[in-house]
């Protein structure tokens, strides 16, 4: 059965002053998502990407179509419902900064899905952030700094260490990992692969970075224009076939330079 | 006559934290040169931008410049006298970098207003500048506003903003970082394109070995705050000399191994 399931999704923009402006950025969109399974979203900026993405996870609703967790669509939940939903599904967006408040530290900022979701505080909280911050890379005294003390980079992963926080079965990471360091996309994308082996987690990521892609999920999905033009099944290096699928694999980056002129 | 070398001497860059000083940049030297790309490489917090910018003195507040010099053809100079004017810099994330209420015509004019341009020559150069970094249209583009625009196009913008200063060099701090990438290779072919038939100088900040593979002629390593290695880039990816090197390339190099790298 499947997780979490997308039917037909469409989500138009309306701007301007009377909404007489209307952009159509997820135009029936229908999407499974396994347990255990790991997804990749591709796509260029503004495919609709970050939509699908919001709409997943709740937080904006479609102007037709359904999201289902379980098999039930979401407008049916009750209060406890949506709390179950709430900590299976876990969202990290792209924009550390954005995403925390400025004002905490980042172990409130960690503790806060333990308290709402999970029902943990004091001594046991403070273990379960210590943890996350191992798992994340991050030095147990980053628990009392506030984001503007920490890098991007840093405050990426105290999002992440949030997200795990909840104990989700499905985590959607939002462009996520790209602005890390290498080694530490590597050392996160580890870090998912054992929580993928050991508690079933799923991911859904989307990226439009192939290498990613090629290097952790099962399937990819590639998105233009607000549709799902391309999928395919991944199984190390794989070809992408439609028009938007090749511009994305042709713009991979080199993994050695090329041999060219040099200058002067 | 058209300078050929930017050199950084003995960089050193200091901030205060908890009373005490620590050094960010130590005795840092590089060497650009009109033509082609050096990349400056490290991860992040190693002190790359900062290089950069304190290079210029414009490191940001409680950061200060205590060692070093920058030079132009031999010839030592005021960082303050050439930024902007023998040096263009574009950043990270485009859109943070332009005023929102203002268009782009606005910031077109206000570089070479500063610089004392005549108000004559003016547009004829930012429409130049527009078309070499790939923005066609340019009455079209030059009333928009931020917002309206995308971030690759704002990030060509950026580009069009340090030709049209006429500067011989360019400081590049992760300019496509933000961007998707198909944009990403569009910019980068560009600034490729610019160093060779412009003969522009560029420092290019990134920590990403696979931009550095496609842009770079030349490679400076850095790591917590030194430059540990410097090279021509084919040495850089098949001879690393030290350590750090030879992690950032094998950590990039995990990523491709399931395709067959060229």
């Amino acid at each position: 059965m499947s997780l979490l399931a997308a039917r037909q999704l469409s989500r138009v923009y309306r701007s301007g002053v009377t909404g007489r402006d209307r952009r159509t950025v997820l135009d029936q969109v229908t999407l499974d998502m396994s347990p255990g399974e790991c997804v990749a979203l591709l796509g260029r900026s503004g495919c609709g990407k970050s939509t699908l993405a919001r709409l997943l996870a709740g937080l904006e609703q479609p102007d037709a179509g359904e999201v289902r967790f379980g098999g039930r669509p979401l407008p049916t939940f009750g209060k406890a419902d949506w709390r179950a939903f709430r900590r299976a599904v876990q969202l990290v967006f792209q924009d550390p900064v954005g995403a925390v408040n400025p004002r905490e530290t980042v172990a409130q900022i960690i503790a806060e899905p333990l308290r709402h979701l999970r029902g943990l505080t004091g001594p046991a909280a403070m273990e379960q952030i210590q943890g996350l911050l191992r798992a994340v890379d991050l030095p147990a005294d980053a628990a009392g700094r506030l984001p503007q003390q920490l890098s991007g980079g840093q405050l990426q992963r105290v999002c992440i260490a949030r997200a795990l926080a909840a104990q989700p079965q499905l985590l959607i990471l939002d462009e996520a990992v790209s602005n890390l360091d290498l080694h530490l996309q590597i050392q996160m994308l580890d870090l998912f692969a054992r929580l993928k082996a050991d508690r079933g987690v799923s991911y859904l990521f989307i990226t439009h970075d192939l290498r990613l892609a090629e290097r952790f999920c099962d399937r990819v999905l590639v998105m233009d224009d607000g549709r799902i033009v391309e999928e395919t099944r991944v199984g190390g290096a794989f070809a992408l076939t439609s028009r938007e699928g090749r511009a994305l694999q042709n713009a991979v980056l080199p993994a050695m330079p090329p041999r060219r002129a040099m200058a002067g | 006559m058209t300078p050929s070398c930017l050199a950084i001497r003995g960089l050193g860059v200091e901030t205060t934290r908890h009373g005490a000083a620590v050094r960010l940049v130590d005795d840092v030297s590089l060497e650009v040169r009109a033509g082609e790309t050096l990349a400056l490489v490290g991860a992040s917090g190693c002190g790359k931008s900062l290089t950069c910018a304190a290079s210029l003195d414009a490191a940001p507040p409680g950061v200060r410049r205590t060692a070093g010099s920058i030079a132009i053809d031999g010839v030592e100079q005021a960082p303050a006298d050439i930024r902007g004017r023998l040096v263009a810099t574009i950043l990270q994330n485009p859109r943070s970098a332009f005023n929102p209420v203002r268009t782009m015509r606005q910031h077109a004019m206000e570089g070479p207003a500063a610089r004392g341009v005549p108000a004559s020559g003016r547009a004829q150069r930012i429409r130049v500048a527009m078309a070499d970094a790939g923005l066609e249209d340019a009455d079209r583009i030059l009333a928009l506003h931020p917002f309206e625009m995308s971030g690759g196009m704002l990030q060509r913008m950026m580009i069009a903003l340090a030709l049209a200063s006429g500067a011989p060099f360019l400081f590049a701090d992760e300019p496509t970082t933000d961007l998707d990438l198909i944009v990403q290779r569009d910019i980068l072919d560009l600034l490729l394109r610019l160093t060779r038939e412009q003969g522009l100088g560029v420092l290019l900040v990134t920590h990403d070995m696979g931009v550095v593979a496609a842009l770079a002629d030349r490679v400076a390593v850095m790591d917590a705050g030194r430059i540990v290695e410097t090279g021509a880039v084919m040495d850089i990816f098949h001879r690393p000399a030290h350590p750090v090197t030879r992690g950032l390339r094998d950590a990039h190099l995990s990523l491709y191994r399931d395709r067959s790298a060229a």
